[in-house]
């Protein structure tokens, strides 16, 4: 058993349990704060530091285990800068990424970004390559980004990182990475209506007869 | 060293199996062995636990009895003391549920011209697909077909599926992907633009297309950012929907929905409702974990069953074979399928292979069942539940170092939190809830059978038969999501409502009174489900039913 604090009270809960699962325990029932519960969507996002010790820690409240002394609070909702925009208008440039978020330029490089990521991403780091027009870096560097927040909330510049990533990623994935001609000549040969007279066969044939296709097709090695 | 010294003892016994294992294959078993091994092992045939409807579009069926007393729960209003009048929010278009069909369908419909109202009960955006990290499936590639994607879905559900619904959504995959490339989704790729592409469990040719192992959540960032860009699409969070309103003509009319943090009640008009409400791991049928997201309790299947709509193989659930057995703060936790498909196999206590690694997942999880009960031949995890060993390593050696690094970073971060290096050592797994296979009746548009009600995803029935393959739901979702939200915005601009009513909810509550059941069934839908631990309830026994009605609607 460990001894932690939840909003100031204090409580003994198992060693086991992640701070999503102390709240529980201790009868909080979570209406915030909670999603897919397996460190894949942000929902959970916290703050915590420890009775010992006021340096701020964060991380997801599914994915962190509980420990000696903890202190615990719920997250506070804020909104972010969005601006509204046509993905596909848009040009993949530094200029543009400014235009949207003009704030980034102001960056001085504290890195308080790259410091609260729960995900332990390189923040500082595609905030830069943003900067520098690198949104292939920027993709790289900022494809575990759970879209939690906190970034954003520690940055003294106003500037939202998982915003400023996610238009570049949309931008690098929409205009500079090459389109696929395979899926092209596939959407037209089913624009077509290429495979519709073999669907309209097999379609008919009773389920004894599909089974037997089924199982004699060819099985691409993996 | 992550696991107990007596667990380690059969680590080795995997290692020591490896080379063997790597140069023997395990053939597929025949479509009839499949049957035979389902029907005796998989949950869904199980014997106790399942129990009979009594009311409703599917009286007399089986369904396990944590969803069945869902679908004859009691309404969380009297519907005497709702005023239809008072109207807070006015729309063409209600979309209810924010994971991939919703947001699908919000955009086709405001595409369309229909002015949107998304409302989900958590975060815009959180779903079951956020965490879905397989992939989308699409027959693109030159040696592969949408015929060749129907047949192999057909045999995955057991011949049983909808025709039409799997011709429709193999059909539109390609289009759908290119949909989402278009949006900014970045597709893992080769230099020159071409798909690099998976072949999962029960398929003939490589076709799933990946986000590396965050294929939903680089979707739904997408889609979340997209549905922010349009001034017509409007997003209410924290708000559940708890019923449906209809109108004299029986068309659907809306829903009332309740803030989650001050129990307010407003009434949504609308002239077409999409419910993408998802599934149902919430519920733990048969008291399995989950690998679903904190919202998925089965809302809509329950207020779709109460408004008169039925459910197609609505008591068929997929346990996903490799849900994480330790440590437990995963318990339940995916581990994605692609493990499978780079080379992870399934081994037993003994480091003996249990199946061919490729099998089925319904036929997977049944063997793996097998092997832990009835052979004995599972291992026991600290806090004795069962488990089997997925040999993730085996990727690395067939694949080379860095593989699993690269392919898997979520899964990397998510077992090294707890000490466990999945590059070094392999994981325990057992059969965990992932997906609703049935639902709600629907046809080529995610129509159900009420006007004005399109089911799409997860909520609707029928496309996966008794059994999904990997990579058709995150399919599923935006083909139907796109039709769905298109048609309902077509009806949206030629339909009136007429007088609103709720009378669907007065017979359903009428019928429960009077088989006697109504004060032994739960308040439905249940909105969030409930994991702390039991704290007293000093309520007078008088006033407990009323405060749970009126005030506590998390209870």
């Amino acid at each position: 058993m460990v001894d932690i604090y939840i909003m100031g009270k204090h409580y003994r809960v198992p060693d086991s349990l992640t701070i999503m699962a102390a709240y529980e325990y201790c009868g909080y029932r979570l209406i915030r704060g909670c999603g897919c519960r397996t460190g894949a969507c942000g929902a959970c996002a916290t703050v915590y530091n420890f009775a010992n010790n006021p340096t701020l820690k964060y991380g997801l409240a599914c994915q962190t285990g509980i420990e000696q002394n903890m202190c615990l609070a719920p997250n506070v909702y804020f909104p972010a800068v969005k601006p509204v925009y046509d993905i596909g208008k848009l040009k993949p440039t530094v200029e543009q990424i400014l235009k949207i978020y003009p704030e980034l330029i102001t960056c001085f490089g504290c890195n308080n970004c790259t410091r609260s990521c729960p995900q332990e991403l390189e923040v500082m780091s595609f905030v830069s390559a943003a900067l520098r027009g690198d949104l292939a870096t920027v993709s790289e560097k900022s494809f575990d980004c759970v879209m939690c927040h906190m970034c954003t909330s520690r940055c003294p510049r106003n500037i939202s990182p998982r915003n400023v990533a996610l238009l570049c990623r949309r931008l690098f994935g929409d205009h500079l990475i090459p389109k696929s001609k395979h899926l092209d000549d596939r959407i037209r040969e089913i624009e077509k209506g290429q495979f519709d007279a073999e669907y309209e066969k097999m379609s008919k044939l009773p389920t004894e007869e599909l089974r037997r296709v089924y199982e004699n097709r060819w099985i691409e090695p993996a | 060293m992550p696991y107990p010294a007596e667990i380690e003892v059969s680590v080795r016994k995997l290692e020591a199996s490896r080379e063997k294992r790597l140069n023997t294959k395990i053939p597929l078993i025949s479509t009839i062995e499949r049957d035979t091994l389902v029907r005796k092992y998989h949950p869904d045939y199980a014997e106790a636990g399942r129990r009979q409807l009594l009311i409703g579009a599917n009286k007399g069926q089986l369904f396990p009895v944590e969803l069945a007393n869902q679908l004859e729960g009691n309404s969380r209003i009297d519907p005497d003391k709702i005023d239809l009048d008072k109207v807070d929010y006015e729309t063409d278009v209600l979309i209810i549920g924010s994971g991939g069909a919703g947001l699908s369908a919000a955009l086709l419909a405001q595409e369309n011209g229909a002015k949107v109202l998304v409302v989900t009960k958590l975060r815009l955006g959180d779903s079951n697909t956020i965490g879905a990290e397989g992939g989308t499936q699409a027959a693109d590639r030159p040696n592969d077909s949408p015929v060749l994607h129907y047949l192999d879905t057909m045999g995955g559900g057991h011949f049983e599926n909808v025709s039409d619904l799997v011709w429709a959504m193999v059909n539109d995959a390609p289009m759908v992907i290119r949909w989402l490339e278009d949006l900014g989704v970045i597709w893992d790729k080769e230099q020159d633009g071409s798909m690099r592409e998976l072949k999962l469990a029960g398929e003939c040719r490589k076709r799933v297309h990946s986000c590396k192992d965050h294929t939903g959540l680089e979707v739904m960032r997408v889609l979340c950012d997209e549905v922010r860009s349009h001034e017509n699409i409007d997003v209410l969070e924290f708000e559940a929907v708890i019923e449906f309103v209809m109108d004299e003509a029986g068309r659907m009319s809306g829903a009332l929905m309740v803030n989650l943090e001050t129990n307010k009640l407003s009434l949504v008009r609308a002239k077409s409702v999409i419910l993408a409400t998802g599934g149902l791991g919430r519920l733990h049928t048969m008291g399995f974990p989950t690998t679903n997201h904190y919202g998925a309790t089965g809302d809509g299947l329950v207020m779709a069953y109460r408004a008169g709509c039925s459910l197609l193989y609505g008591a068929s659930i997929q346990y996903h074979p490799t849900g994480v057995a330790f440590p437990q703060q995963l318990a339940g936790m995916l581990v994605t399928e692609n493990v499978r498909a780079l080379g992870g196999q399934i081994v037993n206590v003994d480091g003996e292979e249990v199946a061919c690694n490729l099998e089925p997942r319904d036929v997977l999880a049944s063997f793996i069942i097998r092997e832990c009960t009835k052979r004995g031949r599972g291992i026991k995890t600290p806090a004795g539940d069962n488990g089997i060993w997925e040999d993730i390593p085996l990727i690395d050696i067939i694949h080379g170092e860095g593989t699993i690094a690269q392919r898997l970073p979520t899964m990397v971060r998510q077992f090294a939190r707890f000490g466990i290096d999945i590059t070094k050592e392999p994981v325990l797994v057992y059969p965990s809830i992932h997906y609703q296979n049935g639902g709600v009746k629907m046809d080529t548009y995610a129509a159900s059978e009420i006007p004005g009600l399109w089911v799409p995803g997860e909520v609707g029935g029928g496309v996966h038969g008794r059994n999904r393959l990997g990579g058709n739901a995150t399919l599923d979702i935006y083909v139907f999501g796109r039709r769905a939200g298109k048609q309902a915005a077509e009806f949206s601009k030629k339909e009136k409502l007429g007088r609103l009513t709720l009378d669907h909810v007065r017979r359903f509550q009428q019928e429960l009174v009077k088989l006697g059941i109504a004060d032994q069934r739960p308040f439905t839908p249940m909105i969030l489900p409930n994991y702390t631990r039991e704290i007293p309830n000093y309520l007078p026994e008088n006033y407990r039913n009323t405060l749970v009605v009126n005030k506590m609607l998390l209870t």
